[in-house]
């Protein structure tokens, strides 16, 4: 299940960053973000419950870069 | 300017004014004058100072806001308030002109491509109301009024109108549309009121299909972007502890030997070396030059669905191209026609054209269709009988009691009549009439007006061989190369062999040299998704080739392609010159740095300038 969702970060770097962050959280199996479009890309693990994935993914971003953004 | 721009421009002008005021009024007491400096740069630094704390509590230490504060809280505490409040109000400065730029370049690109429809037009009685084309069910009649979009892809069902296809294919030139011709989204309707009955959802339209290729090729990143991603993850880090290093190791050096530590000075060049090396630039203007060099391409007819692929493009060294419906148009035509002794021209194609009346091959209908331009009148099926064909030969038939035998060589020698060899190459219609030789009539498939052009054009673009490959049979192959400049041609291949012949060059070719296959995108996927990179031209409305293909011309001219390659090359030269300007200036900059030539009004420049310097040159690649 892939699902793509607007952000809104920054810089290249603070975006690279979330894109690592995305990347190490449970239950997304790649994460993929473009700065210039400010859109992430996601590809969850099989049977998560993404709104919660999802949750958690802004958490982990929020820690590196505390001013981004993901519209749920 | 969004909010959050003008904000941040609002403290910038209230702390310049600030730092100014208090520059120039002078107070003995050092306290004072450090508790008035603190207000314009807590002004302006007060959310990168956050930052960095949040930054080292999540454990992110060494980022570019941990830089700037260690930098500036650094040059404070040694009592250098104007030079510390500077390089914060600099470094702020230079974040609001990227994020302008990248900002403004977006909505530029966005505007290039802005093909997405807002509405669709639905007549209730008699009055036309406006709806969301998501709703609209496939099997309803739109409404599309002069100087509208076509939102949904669909056929005409009532009037007549010409489309601007600009937006789609790059190509201005409008084409006319009538009743029963299928239309697709994203054309805009120039002249006439036209009623669509709609063929697909929105979301299956080609405009939607297209939109979300272009907006997700950013997601497929190129290998200059891996780098320098990778490179700032340790290239940031590397740089602290070497200014740490730099902070340190001098001072106690020289207390070791016996000297004065000196330790003010070595802070300071540290402290410098870390405003310089704040890797933005870099991070910045590479996926802008890619965004710009995609969005470029696709206001020229050209969707790139990567900047891997548009990376790819700027290395290909082979260009393998498939004959029919690529170079050539596809479409067979009379090219030549050689009556013999006694017989005009006219007479042989009217003969030939009524003996093959019947048939509905390829060659057949071309003769027709040649007959009914030059004498603009109808085949008249009653002037025709006996139909008799002659399989892998040819065809006889009376016309106007006449007996007219058309075929290949293979027939006249089977009837045992002497023809004329043609000089020039193509498919040969021979001609009797009542057993005696009348004359040959040539077909070929004709080059497309650009295709010389287009060979050309990627020679010049630094493509090393371009190879054709066809089932057509040799000597057809060999005139269209030689007419063309293709450097190598493989004739009368099955599909199986194109695959086999793409396969065969790609182990052949050297490793950083790339090779792109050019197709039609009919049958030719296998192709396309073997090759290194598939190009499928002429894809405007054909699913199967946008799918399959990694770059997608929208119309069917093979000038695109020198096109396509020339913004690639363009985008990666850019991209190159960033990176290196960057680096060089950096690592200059560092050098001079540690060893106190470079004070912090250089590193500033060499902080905020090169970065300006680097995005106005990324925004370059739109402009092609």
């Amino acid at each position: 299940m892939k699902k793509t969702y607007k952000i809104e970060v920054d810089c290249a770097a603070c975006a690279a960053k979330m894109e690592e962050a995305a990347n190490k959280t449970a239950g997304v199996k790649e994460a993929t973000v473009a700065f210039m479009p400010q859109k992430m890309k996601v590809e969850f693990e099989e049977g998560v419950d993404e709104s919660a994935v999802m949750a958690e993914v802004l958490r982990n971003c929020k820690k590196v870069e505390s001013d981004c953004e993901i519209f749920l | 300017m969004t909010k959050k721009q003008k904000k941040v421009l609002i403290r910038i002008i209230i702390s310049a004014v600030l730092v100014v005021a208090f520059s120039l009024i002078s107070v003995e007491n050092q306290y004072i004058r450090l508790v008035l400096f603190l207000i314009p740069y807590l002004i302006i630094g007060y959310d990168i100072l956050k930052k960095a704390v949040l930054g080292i509590v999540n454990g992110q230490v060494f980022d570019e806001n941990f830089l700037m504060a260690l930098a500036t809280v650094g040059a404070i505490i040694l009592g250098e308030y104007i030079e510390g409040t500077a390089v914060m109000l600099f470094y702020q400065i230079g974040e609001l002109f990227q994020s302008y730029a990248v900002g403004k370049s977006r909505r530029n690109i966005s505007a290039l491509m802005d093909i997405r429809p807002d509405y669709a037009n639905i007549e209730q009685d008699g009055q036309l109301e406006q709806v969301d084309p998501d709703d609209v069910e496939v099997g309803t009649v739109i409404v599309v009024q002069p100087g509208e979009k076509i939102p949904i892809d669909g056929v005409i069902v009532g009037g007549n109108s010409t489309l601007n296809t600009s937006a789609l294919t790059g190509e201005s030139l409008p084409r006319e549309v009538h009743e029963g011709d299928e239309v697709i989204s994203g054309c805009v309707n120039l002249t006439g009121l036209i009623r669509i009955e709609t063929t697909k959802e929105f979301g299956e339209s080609t405009v939607s299909k297209i939109l979300d290729l272009v907006e997700n090729s950013s997601m497929k990143k190129s290998r200059s972007e891996n780098f320098i991603t990778r490179f700032a993850k340790y290239y940031t880090p590397a740089v602290c502890i070497g200014a740490l290093a730099l902070a340190l190791l001098p001072p106690v050096g020289n207390l070791m030997m016996g000297n004065p530590a000196n330790w003010s000075q070595w802070v300071i060049r540290a402290l410098t070396t870390l405003v310089i090396s704040c890797p933005c630039a870099l991070v910045i203007s590479i996926p802008l030059s890619f965004f710009g060099g995609i969005g470029g391409a696709s206001s020229k007819g050209v969707l790139v669905k990567g900047s891997n692929y548009l990376e790819a493009l700027s290395e290909t060294k082979y260009v393998v191209c498939d004959k029919t419906g690529t170079l050539t148009k596809g479409v067979f035509e009379v090219t030549h026609i050689e009556a013999a002794d006694g017989v005009t021209e006219d007479a042989l194609l009217e003969m030939a054209a009524y003996a093959e009346s019947y048939s509905n091959h390829p060659i057949s209908k071309s003769l027709k269709d040649a007959y009914g331009k030059r004498t603009v009148e109808q085949i008249d099926a009653a002037r025709v009988s006996d139909v008799e064909e002659i399989s892998g030969h040819g065809v006889s038939a009376v016309v106007d009691g006449r007996k007219v035998s058309a075929g290949n060589v293979k027939f006249m020698k089977m009837l045992d009549i002497s023809y004329i060899v043609p000089q020039k190459t193509g498919t040969e219609v021979h001609v009797a009439i009542d057993g005696k030789y009348a004359g040959y009539i040539l077909i070929s498939d004709i080059v497309k007006p650009n295709a010389k052009a287009a060979i050309a054009g990627l020679k010049a673009a630094g493509v090393k061989q371009v190879i054709m490959l066809t089932g057509d049979t040799k000597n057809v192959a060999e005139a269209v190369a030689a007419e063309l400049g293709v450097d190598v041609v493989k004739s009368e291949l099955l599909p199986a062999d194109k695959v086999a012949e793409v396969e065969r060059l790609l182990a052949e070719k050297g490793e950083k040299e790339r090779l792109a296959f050019v197709g039609d995108g009919i049958n030719d996927a296998p192709v396309l998704s073997r090759a290194d990179l598939g190009i499928a031209m002429g894809a405007l409305g054909s699913d199967a080739a946008i799918e399959a293909a990694d770059i997608v011309l929208m119309d069917d001219d093979p000038a695109k392609i020198s096109t396509a390659m020339n913004i690639s090359r363009k985008t990666l030269g850019i991209v190159h010159q960033n990176i290196m300007f960057a680096l060089v200036i950096k690592f200059a900059c560092l050098g001079l740095g540690a060893i106190g030539f470079v004070n912090m009004w250089w590193a500033i420049f060499a902080d905020v300038g090169v970065m300006i310097i680097a995005v106005l040159n990324a925004t370059r690649t739109l402009k092609s």
